[in-house]
């Protein structure tokens, strides 16, 4: 009874610190914002408005009022869930997030099954034969992946798999040729297209996906590798490895079925941080792969001073991974009875 | 105004061990593999940027529209760029670029860092709960996409690509600088020099700074791959340096329309760029080793 009303208190007071969290990223979205070098009316009423026009648009937008006036506005907007219109496409901005974001998620979502899938192997193999060479092997490779710049990767890999082996498709989410034909219905490119049985374009997308997130599941399967490896030698280390050992179990049964099924709990933790930190790389390889996504609406509004459109990426950003974070600790709770 | 001259000496007597650690720190990581490839890349960087002037073959600004898009060869030895410009001779002073940013990132950081960890940790309580809130909101966000926001804001240019990163890179340094003060500050040395009537500032400066200073530093080695990458990035994208600066991710972003006839425009740069942060990442790999007693005993 003690016990449940602990946790509940842990849960109200992790709740008061996400929405503390929180705040502060409405302050600093707000500040980023105020601080940009754009004339936000100047930017809805044009350069030759008059100055009636000016001032009407100045003070509809209560500029007028001192900050903090202005922030209690912004915090309603973004509680009524209205994030104002880009400037640049000339559509509210969460329409265009809406429709932008599902192409970041198709590929962080296949980098980061590559991530994982070449990661968490290869962190075991490496704990295995610590300081062993196929550890340092494994740990060069995935430092490597670890030190690339990610837009460079990006080229290199379009000059050699691309240009000169033709092996995958170019940049874009599919082959120009197909470009307007799937309907739009979730905006997942994968899923649209097998719904609407084009079998053709949801080829040409994969042939298209395969080089891009290949490349950010590299660079993001180093900090996996490291992760595992760590966990690894943990248990590795622990008496009861050895009593398994003793008992007469394989060498392969007491990896893969005692000491890897221990460290699950950590490893789904750490995959849904990574998930997170593949959006950074995301902003980088969406511009070099032309990759119609959040990286490339971000960046390309960065470039001319959207202030609507960037101080809503950077919230999004924030939110994003607020709740990778609490769902990696939540994870980690309902999995591991130790923290109950 | 006695008490606190008392409270001197200790700290004065400190930096002979540490310098004889870092020696010995400095001669493992030579001795392993990795990290003598990291320490011989960040010499190699250093030097280049040293004597850049005598080691170039061409001027980095000079454009010759006669011999655009050379392809690497005797005359030039990493080839010509869309404007004429010597490749090779760029990256040298790119490497200026680079070391600039490192050094800046450096020192505006870490003071930064280790005030509001050991701040946070020494007076715990609200104070602690206030700054570790702070700095749990800056971690909330990928530092490339924080530091893109802040160059938006700022305007892009080199020094506020410097700026914004710095703004970014200072929570993991202060999270690291408040654990350890955590520790200390039980310490009886604190205690005594408490005792001995020195000031709250005294003792934060005097006896914990110096005592966070060596992990911190080896915090900061670790971070600096990811500075680097963040600068290029940031450089890629047209938010760092801007266009006549020899800044290596920059020269990606021009070198990119030319890339696939020209593949020297990008190659060379990128190498420059993935060479130091790898230097840094193996370097930081070895440090941690160097630094583990787990790790020491068993080799």
């Amino acid at each position: 009874m003690s016990g449940g009303t602990w946790s509940w208190q842990r849960v109200a007071g992790q709740g008061g610190s996400v929405f503390v969290t929180l705040f502060g990223l409405l302050i600093l979205t707000f500040v980023i914002g105020r601080i940009m070098p754009v004339d936000p009316v100047r930017a809805i009423v044009g350069e030759d408005a008059t100055r009636e026009v000016y001032e009407a648009a100045y003070l509809r937008l209560g500029l007028d009022k001192p900050m903090w006036q202005q922030f209690l506005f912004y915090l309603r907007d973004v509680a009524t869930l209205d994030f104002g219109t880009s400037i640049r496409t000339g559509q509210p901005v969460l329409d265009d997030v809406k429709r932008v974001l599902p192409a970041t998620i198709e590929l962080a979502t296949f980098a980061i099954v590559f991530g994982a899938g070449v990661g968490v192997p290869l962190g075991v193999l490496a704990a295995v034969h610590k300081d062993r060479w196929p550890d340092h092997l494994i740990r060069v490779f995935s430092l490597m992946g670890h030190s690339m710049p990610i837009f460079w990767t990006g080229m290199i890999g379009l000059l050699v798999f691309y240009a000169g082996l033709g092996w995958v498709g170019g940049s874009g989410r599919m082959s120009q040729f197909y470009i307007g034909l799937v309907p739009e219905r979730t905006n997942f490119l994968l899923i649209d297209s097998a719904l609407a049985g084009q079998w053709d374009v949801f080829c040409s997308a994969i042939n298209h996906i395969l080089l891009p997130a290949s490349l950010l599941g590299y660079s993001s399967s180093a900090y996996i590798t490291r992760m595992t490896r760590s966990f690894m030698l943990d248990q590795l280390n622990q008496e009861y490895i050895t009593t398994a050992r003793v008992k007469g179990l394989s060498r392969r049964q007491t990896i893969w079925r005692h000491a890897f099924g221990n460290i699950r709990v950590q490893l789904v933790t750490i995959v849904a941080l990574a998930y997170g930190a593949l959006l950074e790389g995301a902003v980088l390889i969406e511009t070099v792969f032309a990759w119609p996504g959040f990286g490339q609406y971000l960046t390309s509004n960065l470039l001319i001073g959207d202030m609507n459109a960037v101080m809503t990426c950077v919230l999004i950003v924030g939110l994003i991974f607020i709740t990778l974070n609490l769902i990696s600790d939540l994870l980690y709770r309902i999995f591991d009875p130790r923290t109950r | 105004m006695t008490d606190t001259s008392r409270a001197r000496p200790a700290p004065r007597r400190r930096p002979r061990p540490g310098l004889i650690a870092a020696r010995n720190i400095l001669v493992y990581l030579a001795k392993a593999p990795t990290s003598a490839f990291g320490l011989l890349v960040l010499a190699l960087l250093i030097l280049a940027a040293v004597f850049a002037p005598l080691l170039a073959t061409h001027d980095p600004y000079a454009q010759n529209l006669t011999t655009t898009l050379q392809p690497p060869g005797a005359a030039h030895f990493f080839g010509t760029d869309e404007l004429g410009r010597d490749i090779y001779s760029r990256l040298l002073f790119g490497a200026r670029i680079t070391l600039t940013i490192i050094f800046l990132v450096t020192i505006v950081v870490g003071p930064i860092g280790l005030l509001v960890g050991t701040v946070a940790g020494y007076f715990g309580g609200r104070t602690d709960t206030v700054l570790m809130r702070v700095t749990d909101i800056f971690l909330s966000f990928p530092s490339l996409i924080l530091s893109m926001a802040f160059v938006a804001a700022l305007g892009p240019s080199l020094n506020n690509a410097i700026i914004a990163i710095s703004l970014t890179a200072w929570p993991p340094i202060a999270r690291l600088a408040r654990a350890e003060t955590m520790i200390f500050r039980q310490a009886d040395y604190i205690a005594a020099a408490r005792l001995q009537g020195a000031s709250n500032a005294r003792i934060i400066w005097r006896s914990i700074v110096p005592m966070c200073l060596p992990s911190v530093l080896i915090r900061l080695t670790l971070n600096m791959a990811t500075v680097i990458l963040t600068a290029a990035g940031l450089g890629f994208l047209g938010l760092g340096a801007q266009p006549p600066l020899p800044e290596w991710g920059a020269m990606i972003a021009t070198g990119r329309r030319y890339m696939i006839d020209s593949w020297w425009l990008v190659t060379f740069p990128g190498l420059a760029i993935l060479s130091v942060s790898l230097a840094f990442n193996l370097l930081g790999d070895g440090l941690r080793d160097a630094l583990d007693p787990k790790q020491m005993t068993r080799r």
